[in-house]
């Protein structure tokens, strides 16, 4: 079983020197590409069928072509390392053991698109990433890779590191940009898409550290071998991650499509001892449970959302028959109400509205017509009805767990008590 | 033309605008907070969803936000779809699960946009039940209360305050549902346009600090469609009173001239008409006599002695013209010095014989490169600076328009243009409140900066006159000028008379006809001293000096001065001696001030408030004002004072004519640069459709028939009105008034400010019948130009001496707003402005006292440094209480 992304992590828990990473085939594939048409690699990329690992799974070479290639300078690429979606760490892996190879599918990505000016937007807890990618990218200064003329091919390109100061709104692409600008996190409204007017106004593309990561295998490897690593239609391996009250939890690089059955039973070691499986957030907070009759349903994309969830970033969240469903939503919904940037109505008022009805359910003072007012909010802050995802996202473990553990709420309600 | 269906029914429209705003401009009710159509959408409040459907057939639809989409040919949409009526109720329920439920106390109840929409969306019944968040209140200064829990976060007041008003100590802060607006700390708004966050708060975070002081509901208000009296521009403002006294003004919408803002001097400088400061009496000699007493003295002195009339820049035509008429021609004199007269002369010729047509304040915001010579706006004509802060958004909006964002996508136009800023260049004495967004500014003597535009005029046209030995520098810079002036499609050169250069003004002048000999679509503004300066030079009078000497050789012994205080226009010593040699001086005005001390004869006029008239602001458009009070005291227009002096003394002529209506008429057919100001408004005969008077009262006015139990319970017949075709009641048509006539906005279902939609054609433009005002100096573009050739010699600093400018304050250098309590809070010390080189040549610090003399008048002052003014000049702020008049500019020399 390939597994392109890590292959190379050092057991040591070290990252790779630029010279370690140069030996392992590192920097091949932009010997590759400076030989290529910038439209050549969006093609290739395209071809690949990479989607978006950062949860919207849009096709990333798709995304690239949006991008007008004769847009008269500055453009931007930026890498989202704003790791925040709770229950999420594979970008944490790539950024502190891999760096060069993140900084690589950069440079390939802003090729592709001609940018000339890159961004790591980092997210503020992560020291030791902070300090793997400072050092990478002076590596990668010093030995030609950035800066001006890139090996001789008259293709220049900066890249600098910056460090979010811990909102989860900026990993929302648009709100980092504005925060990126020094605004406040607050999302922007499309259109205007960022490929057209993005970073100060200008063309840019933000994508995921993991689809960054899987740029320079696919520039080295093709399309079809990429699409190939896949147990299903979506292409490529797959960050898996699980936590929650599981033996042993961690992230893992799979073929995508693996299924959340060989996750939690073989690669995460099974329930704790005493613990049964309820449920579980397929791809981080803001996705729908899945339950146990979903066990096989193979984690990617389509298959995902053909069970009425999201792949999103295809990190699991547990849920066991001994903590209280009611409290781990009230608990998400603690943080997004938290963590929403009190730019709309929705998102800003409707969601300490939930959380209140949810901390009154749970210390036992809920009534019956709670549970309709949360059904009300599940719909009326979906998709389109917010200005961005925040709260739509938010919405998704409610809506479901009301649909899968409903009988808890209703215990809560009748008891007056939490019965866990 | 495109085609749009709202709920099944095809409507004509204009594509390309917001669905928002195409649906308000069909006239349907759509509920909306963070929209405003001079600020444009942000997509924030989600109060504005509709359905949108694909085509015909397609019966789900998807709920989206009205504000955000364009209008397009075919679409399809619907309103009533119970979908989008239950989100918008849904969004009222979500914003009232923090705003506070306390309407009874809150000065906006009853005149809340938020309460509007609340009952428009049909939420009624609340299901939130835990505690509501609560904030801390600022205190912001004079002007703006500050309630920040009534706050439903549209971000209308930061994107105004900062976005549009380019204000900088005011934001937004915090995040989730714990948003904040405010400053940064507690402190006095230092934006010259905060008073409209009043009126762009569509609840009551942010209230009128003065209507607070004496607190009305706006509905209880008589109010009139009036004309601010503080500056050159004639915003729109609407009055209303109560009990008598004056307690608010607000903006009239006005398409051409102050759209739907007005400045801070405008909306608060009103206090004046309250103040201790009134002549509410006539005096003869000291002592309080009554009407019929007055006019026979006044009528006998009239008939016994040698009279002159002097009138004022900031009286009514009407006035103006009644004393001009009842001394005779030849004794009437304008009442502003020499070199003011001269300067607003000028403009009048520039506007009137020149080839390059004015363009109005909207004009302005659509200018594409502006230059300014001479004026420091933000303190001598405030929106025209607010104008100006829209039109460097121009150039680079075409950025924009290029990637096919609609102009009215606010926050993603904002980051298409980021810093870029289109070209505005600022030739002032010293730093002014526009140089953050100035693509240069050049900081000179006026001569210098006369110099600077002859030169950029002779660049441009080489027939224009030559500046010879200018310096490489101000050479360079008329050349980055002229690049910008040429490559824009709408230059707009800004001047006027604050410099009282006449050669600053030529020089502009002669700037706008080079480019118009380019064959540019320039426009040329200038702006004057007085809300009535272009009317009174259009008018006519002798200089104010004649004045002096007529009497001083004993032509004339009885002088008339109407609403002018002498001591404004002249030295203090000139005055006295005048005054003194005068055997009777009778002063008609409103207010008390250094004239009137010395009046035999005093006369209560009324104030704007108590007056109907007709100014001509710097634009050349003579706009009316409507009495908004019946004065209980003998307070009446100066115009009727001198009609009932002028029957008193059987004055033929002037007996003929009874009211506004007369006078005004008589104007319009005599003198032919007035021709047409009798078409500003309807005739006073003249009724609404269904017969009626349009009421100054809106049908809520509550108190009538017991505010005045107390003097008699029978409730007193209401005062007529025989000026205009307007009411004193709250009986009358309610149908739409003409534009002119419009005293307040209202329209069933929307009791606020935002019913401005109404009355509008389009939602943002003009008025239904068009904006008010007649444009009485439209030019001929084929008049031949006539370049000024005389260019002022190079400025040389003199040593010991300093050449003193005036420098002006938007609070304090205008005479009767600084009357106004909450103004007169933000009026600064005096002080003289000088280099900091030149203060430190002469061993003297900031705030140390600097001695000198202009002429025979001695000053004292601390200093004020400035790291821009040029060395060997200074400012001194004209204008204030503490500083005397003085003719300038003029050599003042330092004392030893």
């Amino acid at each position: 079983m390939e597994k392109p992304l890590t292959q190379h992590i050092r057991k040591d828990g070290r990252p790779l020197t630029l010279k370690e990473y140069e030996a392992v085939g590192g920097y091949q594939a932009l010997r590759k590409i400076l030989k290529m048409t910038p439209k050549e690699v969006q093609v290739l990329v395209k071809e690949s069928n990479l989607r978006g690992r950062g949860g919207a799974g849009f096709n990333t070479g798709l995304k690239w072509s949006f991008v007008p290639l004769n847009a008269p300078k500055p453009k931007y690429l930026i890498a989202n390392a704003d790791e925040m979606e709770p229950g999420t760490f594979k970008d944490r892996i790539l950024l502190e053991n891999t760096p060069h190879q993140l900084i690589e599918g950069m440079i390939l990505s802003a090729y592709a698109i001609q940018a000339n000016e890159s961004f790591v937007f980092l997210r503020w807890a992560y020291k030791t990433a902070a300090a793997v990618i400072t050092n990478a990218i002076q590596e990668a200064y010093q030995a030609g890779y950035l800066g001006n003329n890139i090996l001789g091919s008259g293709f220049d390109l900066n890249m600098h590191l910056h460090i979010g100061v811990g909102r989860y709104m900026c990993g929302e692409e648009t709100a980092l940009l504005n925060s990126l600008e020094g605004k406040r996190a607050i999302p922007r409204a499309k259109p205007p898409f960022p490929q057209v007017s993005g970073l100060f106004g200008r063309p840019t593309i933000v994508n995921n550290v993991e689809t960054l990561c899987n740029i320079p295998h696919i520039i080295n490897n093709g399309a079809e071998w990429f699409q190939k690593l896949s147990h299903t239609g979506d292409a490529g391996t797959k960050l898996y991650g699980v936590s929650g009250k599981v033996k042993k939890p961690g992230a893992w690089e799979l073929p995508m499509g693996t299924t959340m059955r060989e996750l939690i039973e073989e690669h995460a070691g099974g329930m704790q001892d005493g613990l049964k499986f309820r449920g579980a957030l397929p791809g981080g907070a803001s996705t729908d449970f899945l339950v146990s009759e979903h066990m096989d349903v193979p984690m990617d994309y389509t298959s995902v959302a053909a069970a009425g969830s999201r792949l999103g970033t295809g990190t699991l969240i547990v849920l066991d028959d001994k903590t209280c469903p009611v409290g781990f939503v009230e608990n998400l919904q603690h943080f997004f109400a938290q963590e929403s940037c009190g730019f709309c109505t929705p998102c800003r008022e409707g969601l300490p509205w939930v959380e209140k009805i949810l901390e009154s359910i749970d210390s036992g003072e809920g009534r019956h017509e709670d549970l309709e007012l949360l059904e009300y909010h599940t719909k009326a802050l979906s998709p389109g009805h917010t200005f961005c995802a925040l709260a739509p996202g938010a919405m998704e473990p409610l809506q479901s767990a009301l649909k899968y553990f409903r009988e808890d709420f209703e215990t809560h309600i009748n008891e007056h008590r939490c019965p866990y | 033309m495109a085609t749009l269906y709202i709920d099944n029914k095809p409507h004509e429209i204009k594509p390309g605008n917001s669905l928002l705003e195409t649906c308000l401009s069909l006239g349907f009710d759509l509920p909306y907070f963070c929209w405003h159509p001079a600020l444009g959408s942000v997509g924030a409040c989600r109060q504005c969803a509709v359905k949108v459907f694909k085509d015909a057939d397609d019966k789900k639809g998807r709920l989206m936000m009205s504000c955000m989409e364009p209008a397009t040919d075919n679409q399809r949409i619907s309103i009533l779809d119970k979908d989008a009526v239950e989100f918008r109720a849904g969004v009222i329920e979500w914003l009232m699960t923090n705003h506070p439920h306390d309407c009874p106390v809150c000065d906006e109840g009853g005149s809340c946009h938020l309460q509007d929409m609340t009952v428009m969306t049909g939420h009624a019944y609340r299901r939130f039940q835990y505690k509501k968040r609560t904030h801390l209140n600022q205190n912001l200064g004079p002007f703006i209360n500050h309630e920040m829990n009534r706050c439903i976060q549209c971000y209308r007041c930061v994107r105004f305050y900062n976005d549009y008003a380019g204000g900088t100590d005011f934001g937004v802060f915090a995040s989730k549902a714990n948003v904040y607006f405010g400053r940064h700390e507690e402190g006095t708004l230092e934006s010259e346009f905060s008073g409209n966050l009043a009126e762009v708060c569509p609840t009551g975070v942010f209230t009128d600090k003065t209507l607070k002081q004496h607190y009305t509901r706006k509905w209880d208000l008589t109010m009139s469609p009036s004309i601010c009296q503080h500056c050159s521009l004639g915003c729109n403002i609407i009055a209303g009173e109560r009990y008598g006294d004056l307690r608010m003004i607000t903006n009239r919408y006005h398409g051409e001239i102050n759209g739907y803002f007005i400045c801070d001097r405008g909306r608060y400088g009103y206090e004046f008409v309250n103040s201790e400061g009134r002549i509410r009496q006539p005096i003869l000699h000291q002592h309080v006599v009554d009407r019929e007493k007055i006019l026979t003295e006044v009528s006998v002195l009239l008939k016994n002695s040698k009279v002159i009339g002097i009138g004022s820049p900031r009286a009514s035509l009407q006035s103006n013209f009644v004393l001009k008429e009842l001394v005779g021609k030849a004794h009437f004199y304008q009442g502003v010095s020499t070199r003011e007269q001269s300067m607003d002369e000028l403009a009048l010729a520039i506007l009137k014989d020149g080839p390059v047509r004015t363009p109005s304040m909207k004009e302005v915001e659509e200018a594409d490169a502006v230059l300014i010579l001479g004026e420091d706006l933000t303190n001598t004509a405030p929106m025209l600076a607010l104008a100006i802060r829209q039109s460097i958004r121009q150039e680079p909006m075409k950025e924009a328009a290029k990637i096919s964002i609609p102009p009215w996508n606010d926050a993603a136009v904002r980051e298409v243009i980021q810093d870029k800023k289109g070209p505005l260049y600022v030739a002032t004495v010293a730093e002014t409140k526009l140089d953050d967004v100035a693509t240069s500014t050049y900081r000179a003597a006026p001569e210098e900066m006369a110099r600077l535009g002859f030169a950029v005029a002779h660049l441009l046209d080489q027939t224009a006159p030559e500046v010879i030995g200018l310096n490489e520098a101000d050479l360079a810079l008329a050349n980055r000028i002229v690049h910008s002036l040429l490559s824009a499609e709408r230059p707009v050169i800004i001047s006027g008379s604050s410099c009282q250069s006449e050669s600053v003004m030529k020089a502009a002048a002669n700037v706008s006809w080079a480019l118009h000999k380019k064959n540019k679509n320039v426009g040329i503004v200038l702006t004057v001293p007085e809300c009535n300066s272009l009317g009174l030079a259009m008018m006519g009078g002798n200089p104010m000096e004649a004045a002096f000497q007529a009497v001083e050789n004993g032509e004339a012994d009885t002088v008339i001065i109407m609403e002018n205080d002498l001591y404004r226009h002249s030295s203090k010593t000139v005055a006295d001696k005048f005054i003194s040699r005068c055997k009777n001086v009778i002063v008609l005005d409103h207010s008390h001030h250094a004239t009137s001390a010395n009046a035999h004869v005093l006369i209560p006029a009324g104030t704007f408030a108590e007056a109907d008239g007709t100014l001509v602001n710097n634009e050349g458009r003579a706009q009316r004002f409507f009495q908004v009070q019946e004065s209980a005291n003998t307070i009446k227009e100066s115009w009727r004072w001198l009609l009932d002096i002028g029957a008193a003394s059987d004055n033929a002529r002037i007996k003929q004519w009874k009211n506004f209506d007369d006078i005004t008429v008589t104007i319009a057919n005599e003198e032919k640069l007035f021709n047409g100001i009798d078409k500003v408004s309807p005739p006073s005969d003249q009724r609404m459709a269904d017969g009626q008077r349009v009421p100054r009262q809106p049908h809520r006015y509550s108190g009538r028939t017991s505010m005045l139990a107390n003097v008699n319970v029978s409730e007193p017949k209401p005062p007529e009105d025989y000026d205009s075709g307007m009411s004193y009641t709250m009986e009358g048509s309610r149908t739409l008034p003409p534009s002119s006539m419009i005293p307040f906005f209202w329209s069933p279902g929307w009791n606020s400010v935002q019913s401005v939609n109404k009355y509008q054609k389009e939602v943002g433009t003009a008025l239904r019948d068009g904006d008010p005002g007649v444009r009485l100096l439209e030019t001929n573009s084929d008049s031949p130009v006539d370049y000024f050739k005389e260019i002022p010699e190079k400025f040389r600093a003199i040593k010991n001496q300093l050449w003193i400018v005036s420098v002006y304050h938007i609070f304090g250098s205008e005479e009767l707003s600084a009357k106004s309590a909450s103004v007169a809070q933000r009026v600064p010390g005096s002080y003289l402005l000088i280099h900091r080189n030149d203060s430190e040549a002469l061993k003297l610090t900031e705030g140390e006292i600097i001695e000198f003399q202009i002429k025979e008048q001695q000053y004292r002052l601390p200093i004020k440094w400035s790291d821009s003014i040029a060395q060997g000049t200074a400012g001194l702020p004209i204008g204030l209480n503490s500083v005397p008049y003085v003719d300038l500019p003029a050599w003042g020399i330092l004392k030893k």
